[in-house]
């Protein structure tokens, strides 16, 4: 459809939530912008193919999400300071309490597989339903269903868990082996 | 006693830390969303709107003169 007045307001509109979802797919708020600069950009030059009436933020997902991951695919081996990036861009700083259990919630998430996170942030974040988020990631409902459940799981287990070493046998063969020598 | 049950209070104890982490993801994105839409967006769609529906504006107003 054509750029209409109201369709460039919806795609303002949706500005926020694709930053959050830049931000938080990469961890870097530069980064981040430059995806939205370039979704809004291809989203303008491709809008003859947007379809009136159907989900525009949707759209609009899919085609951060599909840069994202070519971009990701060119940077692999870039190291990144993710973190710190990040943690400039907050207006309000928390408190150094919240500001902490913050930090290593961040580092958890970018501890996940990218199919994930991304699952997770759709879904649990931007609350696009199963489908849409789907749609957005290419693959079938069942699937985005067992990429957020294994989501949360890692992150409970990464977050919550006391002592991540009981997944491992090290206590065990430590214990087998002190009690052997003494 | 082959029947072996998980006890109820990995359950109950699952369901919190869920509810966490839920809590936590979606601070960290609204945090984002509520920095609203930088001016450079803002410049970004208005510059790109305006220098088309000017030509088309341009082009009417030479075809019917």
């Amino acid at each position: 459809m054509p750029l209409t007045n109201e369709l460039r307001d919806d795609i303002l509109a949706s500005v926020p939530s694709l930053r959050a979802f830049a931000i938080s797919l990469s961890g870097n708020s530069d980064r981040a912008d430059d995806l939205v600069q370039e979704t809004l950009l291809r989203a303008l030059a491709n809008i003859d193919s947007f379809q009136p009436g159907s989900n525009l933020p949707a759209w609009l997902f899919t085609i951060l999400r599909n840069l994202f991951r070519s971009d990701y695919r060119k940077r692999r081996r870039e190291v990144e300071d993710a973190e710190g990036n990040y943690a400039r861009t907050l207006k309000s700083q928390p408190g150094q309490d919240s500001h902490l259990e913050f930090e290593e919630f961040r580092a958890a998430l970018d501890k996940l597989p990218q199919d994930q996170r991304e699952a997770l942030i759709l879904v649990g974040a931007s609350g696009f339903s199963y489908e849409d988020a789907a749609a957005i990631c290419g693959c079938a409902v069942g699937t985005i269903k067992s990429r957020v459940n294994r989501a949360r799981t890692k992150l409970s287990a990464l977050l919550y868990v006391e002592g991540a070493e009981d997944f491992g046998p090290d206590d065990t063969v430590r214990a087998v082996i002190n009690g052997n020598n003494g | 006693m082959k029947e072996v049950k998980k006890p109820g209070r990995q359950g109950g104890l699952n369901a919190e830390i869920q509810a966490r982490i839920g809590h936590q993801l979606r601070a960290m994105y609204d945090d984002v969303v509520r920095q609203g839409v930088p001016e450079r967006f803002a410049d970004l769609i208005r510059k790109l709107d305006t220098p088309a529906a000017d030509s088309e504006l341009a082009t009417n107003k030479d075809g019917r003169d």
